[in-house]
């Protein structure tokens, strides 16, 4: 996108971006119009049900296909025996967003969980019990499932094909330059995605057009990886996904239900629903891989750190690679001259972990956060002013200038608005009226901003209207909205005048809604496809001369609430209608792209920022520990939708009172099965867990990340929010607990 | 899922003669039920639905001044009930501390006296559970058992009970009023769970065929109105089990304390009633230190399982704690978070 579109004062984009319209789908949601995959149901529909295996690692020696066939209703079961052919070996990985599957291509058993057989019925129930009735006789192997059990290994890459380890500087020498190190080991658990709506696909084919509807977080990336399996071209395969429950990632990356699903539907001619349940979404369908990590800070007398090495092991399943590269998080987050992180792998025999809202970020900052809290502490200054000592002026990583960054100012409101300043250094000083100990602690959040590539298409239509496509996701977190919003922009419409068109492939592509960076780049396609036509709109009319703005010259030419307008000579002005109309065209489609600028990308570190503080209060008997106070305050260049906005941080910094206090994956040693897949066993936040939380955002400018200066805000809250928990916990009862989350007799 | 029969009889009789069949199951407000037979842990042919037997939603007192509530009463109801609140308020608190609204408005009494334990393995149909499966064997002993039992436990079993509303019920001499084909008859609450002996397969006093029909409290546990407290250590604010919790019920005459009622959750496969520590109370002052000793007796025999050695400290601070709060009186006014240690209702807005 060229960079001369882009606001280039501070001003508030005019009246559609920037208002916090509540979400343009929430009626069609709460009354239950919304359509989800799950909800579909083409006639002569068959059902599906995955019989999963019931130990972690083993081989299936029978299972009793003659029961399932002959309960009434069950009409196929599929087994690696009888599975019909793929077009791609599911342990192959052709891409970067390939995940290996198990797919029924033999008798092993990798994780509990996974795909033994398909059961298709012609109800949900028949399948159900028809997976129930093939009793599997299994020959069990022991799980090794834990640090102390799981394979070391050399990481290869982590994340999404990130290097393993990165050094910068001497870091031998900054220890030994050091007044002090401080070293903490900290472990966190594996936790699940448990988006609201279950994993679900409805599948059919069309000749050799293959019609999905399934949540998805990459509609069209997505093509080519259902695409591969059955040996069609990627234009064959339709993914409709107009709303989704929640994906945090898990729906970004493709799972073994829908494509066996895909792979029913084709073999039985008859259109094929599955959807998981929630047990069953513990296992293939990805999590957040569990981490144990070593840091050393080494501070200078001066309170400022000489050198920062942190390591990660990061366990991945015993036949695939994705390591969650926690830590990475110390590369960019304070000023070090010298920082060393890497990454090991520890194989374990689960389900192939994925990215989960903040992969890497969410737990390497949770324990960085720890690390200085305790670095601070020891060198006898207060965790804010130590960071503050250790600002990174310019990104440690690589040097590089950042294309934004206004943490000192969120430093500075979240300090203020919390009352950090009244702190006492020493933990245990604090009790509130009820003779509860109170403890402050803080952290700091740091998401990257990066883009994707993403088109758009706008079209102005003859009565001064317009319809914008692209294929976003919207998975609860308000794409419909903020990116119509950003549209309506684009062409100097009124939200009301813009028909916003989403989630389905067919539409121009919008990449991937993840890494924080969906509005940003499908919002730049759509601001900048309103911008081609408002370009082309004014073409017409400048170069007629029956048309007011006939003859602007060099002057500015204003588009605002479907009307052209020269700038500063209000009165030459035309609706778009009218000089659509005297064009003769009954439309004016506009394309638009969105994409960094290669030569920004090359010169900046573009990051968004947050500081959270937080203040527990802990029963000193009973230690039952509540969260009484949360204070976020972020940065994140333009805010498009304040409202929306608001809920995405404070959804992240839920989520990191969660992964201090609740969440964790609890395995059986023996049989490696999950013993907490369902909402009682395995905690999130409640409400009444929130006693006061805010989240602040500051004002920053960001020329350089698009021509909108957006950065994300999907990711950011929960970074910094689980380290903040945890240093409060230990400013109240003098104990640094080393794994996540934190348990009451931890404290004892 | 297996398919089942349903009935829906209109009279004990029906439902008596229905239950007569050996893999009958009794279907309340189905919310612990229906969950066990998706997992595959309970797999009844038929399931019998007690909604139609006459009175069974009733709370009504008797002429000696007793209560009895129907087994088909609502959790949410017995404890919006006014009368029954104000008689027995730490009942009504352990009900409102349980589950959530919506799981309240369902689950009836019924169901929350026979509810299942929570354990893992006991709820994974694959697992060795003595419980489930006689003569498995018991894979919580090997596993995350950090909330498992520190009393009344063998190597048998040693899940816990994980009923609120049972444990002050188990402090305030409830009786069960079961039905069967032999008759009517009242089975004291505090023994109506079976611990696990050599074998742990049998969890209540109810013989095959039999149902719960109502429950008795007596009118001489409506003395303790004015000092009486349950108490709830948990995870998250609302909507958890309790890894601990206590019911303390006192009367107090003069700063002395004339009766004490005690019972601890969360800690045995029963609610645990504290015998010895209520006679030291007798006549003690209503003071910390009295508290504090007998709490230490109630632990007395108290043994960990596991992982969970600390559950015998924390049982005995929750215990003095819930002695103290009913000795400080019975708050006017039912908590905004029924039950809680974390009650903040007074800062900000709080949901139960
Ligand atoms: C997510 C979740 C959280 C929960 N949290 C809590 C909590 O914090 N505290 C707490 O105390 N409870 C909690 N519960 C448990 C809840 O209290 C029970 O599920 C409920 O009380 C069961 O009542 P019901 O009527 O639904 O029973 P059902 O599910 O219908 O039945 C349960 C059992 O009782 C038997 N039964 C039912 N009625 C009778 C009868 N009249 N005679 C003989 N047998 C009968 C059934 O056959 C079955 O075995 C929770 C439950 C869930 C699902
Ligand atoms: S503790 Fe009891 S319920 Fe749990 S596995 Fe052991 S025998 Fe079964």
């Amino acid at each position: 996108m060229p960079d001369d579109i882009a606001p280039t004062r501070h001003q508030r984009l005019g009246s559609n971006a920037g208002d916090p319209h509540s979400r343009l789908d929430g009626i069609a949601k709460i009354t239950g119009a919304a359509r989800y995959a799950a909800d579909n149901a083409p006639a002569g529909l068959l059902w599906a049900v995955i019989a999963g295996a019931p130990v972690a690692r083993g081989r299936v020696a029978r299972l009793d296909t003659a029961a399932a066939l002959a309960h009434p209703g069950v009409t196929h079961v599929i087994t690696p025996e009888n599975r019909p052919a793929l077009h791609k070996d599911p342990d192959l990985r052709a891409a970067l967003f390939d995940w290996k599957l198990d797919l029924l291509q033999d008798d092993r058993i990798r994780y509990a969980g996974a795909p033994m057989a398909l059961v298709l019925a012609e109800t949900a129930e028949a399948a159900a019990e028809g997976a129930r009735l093939l009793a599997p006789e299994i020959e069990a192997d022991p799980a090794r499932i834990g640090f102390g059990d799981g394979l070391a290994f050399a990481a290869e890459t982590v994340g999404i094909g990130a290097p393993p380890a990165t050094a910068v500087g001497d870091v031998e020498a900054g220890f030994a330059a050091a007044a002090q190190v401080t070293e903490v080991e900290i472990e966190t658990p594996p936790q699940y995605h448990n988006a609201m709506e279950p994993h679900a696909i409805v599948a059919q084919w069309q000749g050799e057009r293959l019609v999905i509807d399934t949540p998805n977080q990459a509609i069209v990336m997505s093509r080519p990886s259902f695409a591969a399996y059955f040996g069609i071209p990627p234009e064959n395969v339709h993914i409709r996904s107009p709303y989704l429950g929640g994906g945090f990632g898990s729906k970004a990356i493709l799972n073994p239900a829908q494509i066996l699903a895909c792979l029913a539907a084709r073999e039985t001619g008859r259109p094929v629903k599955l959807v998981l349940s929630r047990a069953q979404m513990y296992g293939p369908t990805g999590h957040r891989g569990a981490t144990r990590q070593s840091l050393r800070l080494g501070v200078d007398a001066a309170g400022r750190l000489t050198a920062l090495s942190h390591h990660a092991v990061s366990a991945t399943s015993s036949f695939d690679d994705f390591l969650e590269p926690a830590a990475n998080a110390a590369l960019n987050t304070y000023a070090c001259p010298a920082i060393s992180v890497s990454h090991s792998g520890s194989r374990w025999d689960i389900g192939t972990p994925g990215p989960m809202r903040a992969p890497g970020e969410a737990t390497g900052s949770a324990a960085l956060e720890c690390a200085m809290d305790e670095a601070a502490h020891a060198a006898g200054l207060d965790p804010l002013d130590f960071r503050l000592r250790n600002y990174a002026e310019t990104d440690p990583a690589t040097g590089r200038a950042y294309s934004s960054k206004a943490l000192r100012e969120c430093y500075a409101l979240g300090a203020e608005r919390f009352g950090w300043k009244t702190r006492p250094m020493q933990p245990g000083q604090m009790r509130d009226a009820r003779g509860r100990l109170l403890g402050w602690g803080m952290g700091t959040s740091l998401f990257p901003a990066p883009m994707f590539q993403a088109e758009a298409r706008a079209t102005l239509r003859a009565d001064g209207s317009a319809v914008v496509e692209t294929a976003a996701s919207d998975m609860g977190q308000g794409a419909w909205t903020a990116l119509a919003q950003i549209a309506a922009e684009g062409l100097g419409l009124d939200l009301a005048q813009v028909e916003f068109r989403s989630g389905d492939s067919e539409l121009p592509d919008a990449g991937v809604a993840g890494g924080s960076g969906h509005t940003a780049t499908a919002g730049s396609a759509l601001y900048s496809a309103g911008r081609d036509v408002i370009a082309q709109l004014t073409a017409l009319a400048t170069a007629d001369p029956a048309s007011p703005l006939h003859g602007a010259g060099n002057r500015a030419v204003v588009a605002a609430d479907g009307w052209l307008r020269i700038e500063g000579e209000d009165h030459r002005r035309e609706s778009y209608a009218a000089i659509l109309a005297r064009a003769g065209r009954d439309a004016l489609t506009g394309r638009g792209k969105g994409a960094r600028d290669p030569a920004h990308a090359e010169a900046r570190a573009m990051f968004s920022h947050g500081a959270v503080f937080a203040e527990v209060a802990v029963d000193p008997a009973l230690l039952q520990i509540r969260v009484t106070r949360l204070t976020g305050a972020f940065a994140a260049g333009r805010i498009i939708n304040p409202k929306l906005a608001e809920s995405q941080l404070l959804g992240g910094m839920i989520w990191g009172l969660g992964f201090a206090l609740q969440e964790e994956a609890l395995h059986d040693r023996r049989s490696g099965r999950l013993l907490n897949a369902d909402l009682a066993g395995y905690h999130v936040p409640v409400n009444a867990d929130l006693a006061e939380i805010e989240a602040l955002t500051v004002h920053e400018e960001d020329r350089f990340v698009n021509p909108l200066g957006v950065k994300g805000v999907g990711e950011l809250g929960i970074t910094g929010t689980a380290g903040a928990i945890a240093n409060a916990v230990w400013h109240a009862t003098g104990r640094r607990v080393r794994r996540f989350p934190i348990h009451p007799e931890d404290l004892a | 899922m297996k398919s089942f029969d349903y009935l829906r009889p209109e009279t004990l009789e029906e439902a008596l003669a229905a239950l007569s069949d050996p893999d009958t199951a009794v279907l309340g407000g189905g919310t612990n039920l229906l969950d066990l037979m998706k997992l595959g842990v309970a797999l009844p042919d038929r399931l019998v639905d007690l909604t139609r037997l006459p009175g069974l939603d009733r709370i009504e007192t008797l002429p000696d001044g007793s209560w009895r509530i129907g087994a088909m009463v609502r959790n949410a109801d017995l404890a919006r009930d006014p009368g029954f609140a104000a008689a027995f308020p730490m009942v009504a608190e352990a009900l409102l501390s349980g589950a959530s609204a919506q799981l309240r408005n369902a689950a009836t009494l019924g169901g929350n006296l026979m509810q299942a334990t929570r354990c893992a393995w006991f709820q994974d149909p694959q697992a060795r559970c003595n419980r489930r499966a006689p003569g498995s064997g018991c894979d919580a002993l090997e596993g995350a058992n950090r909330g498992h039992a520190v009393l009344g436990w063998t190597p048998a079993c040693i899940a816990v009970h994980p009923s609120d509303f049972c444990v002050p019920l188990a402090a305030l001499d409830a009786q069960v009023e079961v039905a069967g084909p032999a008759g009517i008859r009242h089975v004291p609450l505090e023994t109506f769970h079976l611990l696990p002996g050599e074998e742990a397969h049998r969890v209540t006093a109810l013989e095959p065929g039999e149902i719960v029909l109502a429950l008795r409290l007596p009118a001489a546990a409506a003395a303790f109105a004015g000092h009486a407290r349950y108490l709830k250590l948990r995870e998250r604010t609302s909507f958890a089990f309790a890894l601990l919790s206590a019911a303390a019920a006192l009367r107090v005459e003069d700063g002395r304390i004339a009766e004490a009622r005690l019972a601890l959750g969360g800690v045995a496969a029963r609610p645990w009633r504290c015998h010895a520590a209520e006679v030291l109370l007798e006549s003690a002052p209503a003071a910390p230190d009295s508290f504090a000793r007998a709490a230490a007796a109630a632990l007395e025999t108290a043994a960990p399982s596991g992982a969970n050695g600390y559950k015998i400290v924390l049982a005995e601070r929750i215990l003095a704690r819930a002695l103290a709060a009913a000795a400080a009186g019975t708050p006017a006014e039912m908590p905004a978070l029924p039950g809680s240690l974390m009650d903040d209702s007074d800062r900000e807005t709080a949901h139960a």
